[in-house]
Parts: structure tokens; sequence; C-alpha cells
């Protein structure tokens, strides 16, 4: 072997390693930091609760006789369909999501198609105001609300200077000020994907549809519409999947009837300290969002947004 | 699409941006509230700004809050860049379809499993909670946004000049270094505000991955959020809506620039 071979192959050797050790760098921070934890809480949560330290029973030990035992306790899991407290907050955070969804749905999409309709040269500048608010702090965008919803908050003042009402309506901690924080929160996600579908719009087709006889409402409904369905798709799905396991909107802004699972793990965890129980909501959880979490993967997959 | 700009679009632009704004705008408004009763004006006043100063709890917790952001987000810059590369230079590999749904997951994954499974992970390994384990789980989390980031600017990159560099000899990392990252620096700095604002906002994971001493701002904010509305709590949250702002007119600046250069 001569030596510009033997160099050779000695770099490709070298190449190959290193994109091994390239590859492995964040591959090892997402497995021990993102899928361990996951698989931690997966187990955890066929174990037992008991008062000791940790407070949880194993669930491989080694009995007596030398044979390996592993218990997997489900009561975890009956538990979650007994208790009505726990399915319902499952119930309740799908249907809040879900209504919170389709009001964001109708907010966004007159305000992305006069996005995409509005003149070229504001539309960036259109984006980036869309933007700008996403990146101020979710925490404080939701604290903005309970000065305006509060009996004696701004929405109420105004209400009654105009006349409109006689007496200051009750809107924070109820269902009403959930929606109205979770759509205002998440309008952002709605609005890009929806700006983005619409923009991309072929104006032909909706001049050929008015050539053809159809009138602009028309050709709305029958041509901008179903074109924008994978628009549609990407920004319900991206709103929907956070939506369901919110915490921060349910605790300042719903009352005590506002259920949702969010809250209902946290207390669970930090103020009964059951974190077998804990990890069992966590997992049911994660079940519930598989399909529309795999969903919005595979549309990101497709680049359909 | 653009035709006939109609009445109807300017009404709707104008009632969502209005709705977009308008709250942000009263709560930084009414910071400058002489009065305690937030939602009552009588008269400009910054006492407000003053009495944060005097908050030392509140110091600390911002304090805490800029050492996390600072560490986690650089970590997460360089972690994400370099997914972001994987996803899109090196093809096919074992594993990749689980990279890819890891990369992707944190980004819509509700944030309560996120910080739970954290949190149950570093008492399985017994770790000592606080500083360390929320800026190890910020970066989790930002570096997915980073490699989001990043490999939609590689996606679009001018991959002959990469190719023309390694047919010159050029090694590949060496044409990383000196033909790829001057290129997409202005999407690796976008990224690093992205995950900053992330780190700083992050109230959720934060509370599950913190211990005793490592109390953030958002999660010193939050208790005192629960207990009803001060014109305290306006007044950081102008400050942060301020830095935030700032941060984001220099990245379009900084991107502005990059754009104007290239043409």
């Amino acid at each position: 072997m001569n030596r510009i071979d033997f160099l050779s192959t000695w770099r490709n050797r070298l190449n190959l390693s290193g994109r091994t050790f390239v590859i492995a760098i964040p591959y090892l921070w997402l497995l021990l930091l993102f899928l361990l934890p996951f698989l931690i809480v997966f187990k955890l949560s066929f174990a037992e609760t008991r008062l000791a330290i940790p407070p949880y029973t194993e669930l491989v030990e080694y009995a007596q006789d030398g044979h390996l035992r592993i218990i997997l306790f489900l009561r975890n899991y009956l538990f979650l369909t007994e208790d009505p407290l726990y399915w319902k907050a499952y119930l309740s955070s799908v249907k809040i999501a879900t209504i919170a969804t389709s009001m964001a749905l109708l907010v966004a999409y007159p305000v992305a198609y006069g996005m995409a309709k509005a003149p070229k040269r504001y539309q960036s500048t259109l984006v980036m105001l869309v933007i700008l608010p996403f990146w101020t702090s979710f925490l404080i965008r939701v604290y903005a609300w309970i000065g305006i919803l509060k009996t004696e908050g701004f929405l109420n003042h105004f209400l009654l200077w105009l006349g409109v009402i006689n007496e200051p309506l009750h809107i924070l901690h109820t269902h009403v000020a959930v929606y109205i924080g979770m759509v205002y929160s998440y309008l952002p996600f709605m609005l890009l994907p929806l700006y983005a579908n619409l923009e991309k719009m072929d104006v032909s087709l909706l001049e050929a549809a008015a050539d053809l006889g159809c009138t602009p409402m028309q050709a709305f409904w029958k041509i901008t519409v179903p074109l924008s369905m994978p628009g549609v798709i990407a920004g319900c799905l991206l709103m929907f999947i956070p939506a369901v396991g919110e915490f921060v909107i349910p605790s300042l802004l719903g009352g005590s009837e506002t259920l949702m699972i969010g809250k209902t793990l946290w207390t669970e965890f930090f103020n009964n300290r059951d974190w077998p129980l804990a990890s069992a909501a966590a997992v049911v959880l994660l079940l519930i969002l598989v399909a529309p979490i795999m969903w919005f993967q595979r549309t990101q997959a497709k680049g359909a947004v | 699409m653009n035709k006939s700009f109609s009445t109807f679009n300017v009404v709707s632009l104008i009632i969502g941006y209005a709705f977009l704004y308008i709250p942000i705008l009263l709560l930084v408004i009414y910071s400058f509230n002489e009065s305690r009763l937030v939602t009552v004006w009588s008269g400009f006043s910054s006492k407000w700004y003053g009495e944060l100063w005097q908050n030392e709890e509140l110091l600390d917790a911002a304090k805490v809050t800029l050492q996390v952001g600072l560490v986690a987000s650089t970590l997460a810059t360089i972690l994400g860049t370099i997914a972001g590369v994987v996803l899109t230079r090196f093809g096919n590999f074992t594993g990749r379809i689980l990279f890819n749904g890891m990369i992707y997951a944190p980004l819509v994954m509700p944030e309560v499993i996120v910080g739970l499974s954290l949190l149950l992970m570093f008492i399985t390994i017994s770790v000592d909670r606080g500083y360390w384990t929320v800026t190890l789980a910020h970066t989790t989390f930002s570096m997915c946004y980073v490699a989001v980031v990043i490999q939609s600017r590689l996606s679009s990159f001018d991959r002959s000049i990469e190719e023309a560099a390694m047919d010159l000899g050029c090694p590949p990392l060496k044409t990383f270094f000196l033909i790829t990252l001057p290129v997409i620096m202005p999407a690796v700095v976008s990224a690093w505000l992205l995950s900053f604002t992330l780190s700083l906002d992050d109230l959720v994971i934060s509370s599950f991955a913190t211990g005793p001493g490592a109390t953030t701002l958002p999660m010193k904010i939050f208790s005192q959020m629960r207990l009803g509305v001060t014109p305290q709590i306006n007044a950081v949250s102008t400050i942060l809506i301020g830095l935030v702002a700032t941060g984001v007119t220099i990245s379009s600046v900084i991107r502005k620039r990059q754009e104007v250069r290239k043409l």
C-alpha cells in the first residue's frame, strides 16, 4: 500500500468517526435529558406510593429466593379512571382547548387573510408585528388580561362608560376568561401558518372563478377555504396541543370550576406529593396528545405549511 | 396572493392588531400610574420602578434568571446549531427518525410533562436541584427551537460554495467554520436571542427543575400575580417587554443589513 492510499483511508476513517461524533453530541444530550426522563416517568407510573424517601416502590427487586421479581402496579391508572376529578379534568382540558382553538381560528382567519392581501411592501412588517408579542413573556401577556377582565378592570370601565351595561360583568375566574387568554396567547401560532398558506395562493384561480360567474363570496368558500386547509390544520394543531396541557392560563384567569389537567397534575405533584399518580396522569395526557403530535410532525415533514 | 385589498381586510387587520397590542399597551401605560389601584389613572409617576430596586428578592430572582438565560441560551445555540447541521447535511443515519422526533416533540409537548419528567430524573439520579438543573432544562428545550431555526436557514443555503471549498481540499470541519457559519451567522444570532427569551420566560419547567435558592424571575412574578394585580408587577413586566423589544429590533436590523449586503 503506497503512502497516499494509506493517508486517504486514514482520513476517511477519521471523517466517519468525526461524523459519528458530531451526531452523537446533540443525540446523546436529547437522549439523556428528553427521552430518558420520559422513560422514568413511564416506569414510575407503575410504582406504588409509599411514605418513604423516595416516596415510591421499586418495580424490579430480587426476591429472597434469588429470582428477579417485577411488580407493576396498575392502581394509578385504575385510580385515574375511577376518580371523577381526573377524567373530568381530561375531558374539560380537551373541551376547553377545542373551543379556544376554534375561536382563535375564527379570529385569525380574517386577519391572516388581510395580511396576505396587504400590499407586498407592508407584509414583512405585518408578520414582524405578529411575532413581536410572541417574543414577549407568556406570563406577562396572560397577566395583562387580569387588569382588563377583572370586575373593576378596563373592560368593565369601558363598557359602563359606553352605557352598554349597567353592572360590571364577572369575566375573570370563569371559562370565558380562559378562552380569551388562550386565544390571545396562542394567536401568533394560528396566524403565521395561515398567513404562510394564504400568501402562496394563486390569485388566477380566483380570477378564473370570477370569469366563470362565481361571486367573490362563492369563490372564497369554494376556492380559498379548501386551499387553505393545510394552514388551518397546522395552526389548529400548533395551538391545540400545548393548550390541552396549559397551566398558566387556567391558574391565573380561570376559577375554581376551571378544571384542566395541567393544573391538576401540578397540584398532585407539588401539594399531594403523589409522584406515581402524577406520572400516570402525565402518561395518559401524553397518550391523548400522541395522535395530534404525530399528525403535526407529518404536516411538518411534508412541508405543508 | 395580492389583489383588491378591501375595506374588510383593513378593518380586520386593525381589529386583529389592536387585540394583540392593546393589552400590552395598557400594562405598560399603567406601570407609570401614581395610584396603587392599577386600573384607575391618577397621574404620572415612576415610583414603582424605584421600589423595584429595593425589592431584594426580586433582584436576586432577576440575577438568577439572567445567569441561567445566558448560559442556557449559549449552550442551546451550540447544541442546536450542531443538531440543525445534522438534520440538513448528514442525510440518513441510524436513528434519524428518533432524532427528528426528539427535536420536534419538545416544541409542542405540554410543559408540565417536560418539567415533571426532568424533575423525576434529577431525583432518580439524586443530583442537587438548583441553578444547574434549571440551566440544563432550559438548554434542552431551547436547543430544539435553535435546531429548527438553523435547519430552515441551512435548507435554503447555496451548497455549491460548501462543495467548492471541499473540492479544493478544505476538510468538512474547516469548511463549516470558514464558509457555512459566517453565512448563517444572522440566523445563529436570532436563534440565540430566541433561546434567551424562552429561558427568560419559562415558568413551568423551571418550577419543576429548580431547588432551594434558585428562584427565577417568572416564578417570583407568578407567585405575586396569584395575589392580584400590583403596579410593581406592571413595572417589572414593562422592563422585560422593553428588553425583549430591544433584542428583537437589534436582531431584525442585523438581518436587514445582511439582506442589503446580499443584494
